[in-house]
């Protein structure tokens, strides 16, 4: 069983100047102690994905499609009953751990109220469980540094705050959104050290947001790659790596800058992102797939297994025809 | 923090200085004197009276004096309209009424204002919203030597619920009307500024955190959304309570409440100058006093700010 099924996920906003397609169609598993990683870029609808599992959209958004929870409908739930998963079962960490904590509260008020909320305890409880779980996330003198505010701390020790308040109530689910978008890239390594060995030591399942091929390349299980608010191929990461089937994919790969490439010139992906307002008609790749045929600005590509173990890929053209 | 007080302190009085000489060269600026009257005094009374005052002096010298008075013995000097009476006791007499319904004002400012504008930002785009939006714009635009004599019209004159002016110690139904409209304006804008930033504030990364902790709505609004909310209310309090304060002569006379803007009225058009300075002193030392208030206030919510 998985611990959690996304079928036929919809988000949409309702915006002044229309109706905006932000995810089509997202049908995804995760096995428990799995990380899956989530990769595309900017726009591709990767956050409102679980934003939307945790009913965090903004207020002119709407969800359609299921998402199950150790087999439980969890989409579009009331907020007291949201409330009952959030943190407990499910909790995300967010990309811009600058403004993801209350700059007017102190860290331990912030750490304490989850679990005085969620388990009950007393505020010196709560406390003493804040800083313990601050410890495991390696922040140094956690005791006194837990008594100051947000602003105080550097851009990697907050996400560690982050993280550590995330875990407080032993998630069965850790969702990480972009966890070291905003973070310089030592810092980089270390949060994301600190997730797999959070997720060894607590068996955490992680769905792992980003747009850094490099991130998920040594970080992740499966994973799963959006355009246009749709999935274009979902894979184990070494087979994702090794053989990427779909001509986006394979687009991204090459364009990851590599050392020991002379290239003067970095390669893209030629062409922009799909305008999310319009009605997704056909592949959302297919104005900047060279590979593109008639059928694939008419048709939206199914999602289907390739034939090998759970590799899934979403496009008109055959794979032999990409080599 | 104390060093910060001490520092607020120290610039505050060069202010006040720079305060009591422009104000002391305007006063004197203007044409005529307090014993110019429609019948003119003999030349050598007149000389003798402002010889008594010490008006025949150079208005430099007379500033000093005046100035000296006010440091060393807080002495404000005597009227020279009430012949038996010194500023002091005017002061005495004039300030605890204002006091009085400033207070009040200032309570229903806050009390009405905040959360008029947090219900307009929980339900942004319904019909409370348009409300209160409604409500603060018409309340913004109507100002108090207007509202004054609609209130008495409708309240005393219609109704017959309130008495149309006088003070009586500061019954309730003497209070009624200068509060409200003296308040109105100052609730409407507190309404229309926490709405904004309570918008703000909702739509912070840090509140869909809260979200995510699973928190109740109740606890996410007063533990993370009402503090920082109030942020830019507090920066509006010093200015707010500027306005209460010049305020309070519309209010003094058009509901003869016998306030210090009555007493500042008629100092000025009778050239009572120990008076108008006193007053003048009075008033700008206490905008300083409740800016610095305020700052402090500023401080203690956001803990990014240390003095």
């Amino acid at each position: 069983m998985s611990l959690l099924e996304v079928n036929n996920l919809q988000v949409q906003f309702e915006t002044t100047d229309g109706i905006v397609s932000a995810v089509n169609n997202v049908s995804f598993s995760l096995e428990e102690g799995k990380i899956l990683a989530i990769v595309g870029e900017s726009g591709s609808g990767k956050s409102q994905t679980v934003f939307a599992m945790m009913g965090l959209l903004d207020q002119n958004g709407h969800a359609t499609g299921s998402v199950k929870f150790e087999d439980q409908e969890i989409l579009n739930l009331s907020i007291s009953e949201l409330n009952l998963i959030r943190s407990e079962k499910i909790a995300i960490i967010f990309q811009d751990p600058m403004t993801s904590l209350n700059p007017y509260m102190k860290v331990s008020a912030q750490m304490a109220e989850v679990l005085i909320h969620h388990k009950g305890l007393s505020k010196t409880d709560a406390i003493k469980q804040s800083i313990s779980m601050l410890d495991a996330v390696q922040i140094p003198d956690a005791r006194n540094l837990i008594r100051m505010y947000p602003h105080e701390f550097s851009g990697g020790m907050r996400q560690r705050v982050m993280i550590a308040m995330s875990l407080l109530c032993h998630p069965k689910l850790l969702i990480a959104d972009e966890p070291t978008t905003a973070l310089d890239v030592t810092v980089q390594a270390q949060i994301m050290h600190l997730l797999s060995d959070i997720q060894k030591e607590f068996g955490t399942s992680i769905i792992l947001i980003t747009h850094d091929l490099g991130v998920v390349a040594g970080n992740s299980d499966e994973t799963l790659v959006m355009y246009g608010g749709q999935v274009m191929e979902i894979a184990t990461t070494e087979l994702i790596y090794a053989s990427p089937t779909h001509p986006y994919t394979q687009g991204l790969m090459s364009a990851v800058p590599r050392l020991d490439d002379n290239a003067v010139k970095l390669k893209t992906i030629q062409g922009n992102p799909p305008d999310a307002m319009l009605d997704p008609v056909g592949c959302p790749f297919s104005p900047r797939c060279k590979f593109s045929k008639d059928i694939c600005s008419t048709h939206t590509p199914e999602l289907l297994e390739t034939g090998e173990n759970k590799h899934f890929r979403a496009c008109h053209v055959a794979f032999k025809e990409l080599l | 923090m104390f060093n910060y007080i001490i520092k607020r302190i120290g610039i505050a009085i060069p202010t006040l200085l720079i305060l009591i000489v422009v104000t002391f060269y305007l006063m004197h600026a203007a044409p005529g004197g307090p014993f110019t009257s429609e019948r003119p005094l003999p030349a050598q009374v007149l000389a003798n009276i402002e010889a008594k005052y010490g008006l025949d002096q150079p208005v430099w010298r007379q500033m000093i004096n005046y100035s000296w008075g006010v440091v060393t013995e807080f002495d404000f000097g005597p009227s020279y309209k009430y012949h038996d009476r010194t500023v002091n006791e005017i002061i005495a007499q004039g300030f605890p009424i204002t006091l009085k319904y400033g207070f009040w004002s200032f309570i229903v400012a806050i009390g009405v204002g905040i959360p008029l504008g947090a219900i307009a930002a929980i339900r942004k785009n319904t019909w409370i919203d348009y409300f209160a939006v409604g409500v603060s714009i018409g309340a913004q635009v109507l100002p108090n030597f207007v509202m004054a004599p609609l209130l008495i019209i409708v309240f005393t004159l219609w109704l017959g619920w309130l008495p149309g002016g006088g003070w009586h110690g500061g019954d309730w139904e003497y209070l009624v009307m200068p509060v409200i409209a003296l308040s109105t304006s100052y609730m409407a804008s507190i309404a229309r500024i926490t709405r904004s930033s309570m918008l703000e504030v909702l739509n912070a990364n840090y509140i869909r955190t809260a979200r995510a902790k699973g928190l109740p709505t109740k606890t996410i609004f007063f533990r993370h959304v009402f503090k920082p909310s109030l942020l830019p209310v507090i920066s509006y309090l010093g200015p707010a309570f500027v306005g209460l304060i010049t305020g309070s002569v519309v209010i003094d006379m058009i509901f003869s409440t016998g306030g210090m803007g009555y007493f500042f009225v008629n100092a000025a058009f009778n050239r009572d100058y120990a008076v108008m300075m006193g007053i003048t002193i009075l008033v700008g030392s206490l905008t300083i006093l409740f800016s610095l208030i305020a700052d402090l206030l500023y401080a203690w919510v956001d803990p990014k700010i240390r003095y």
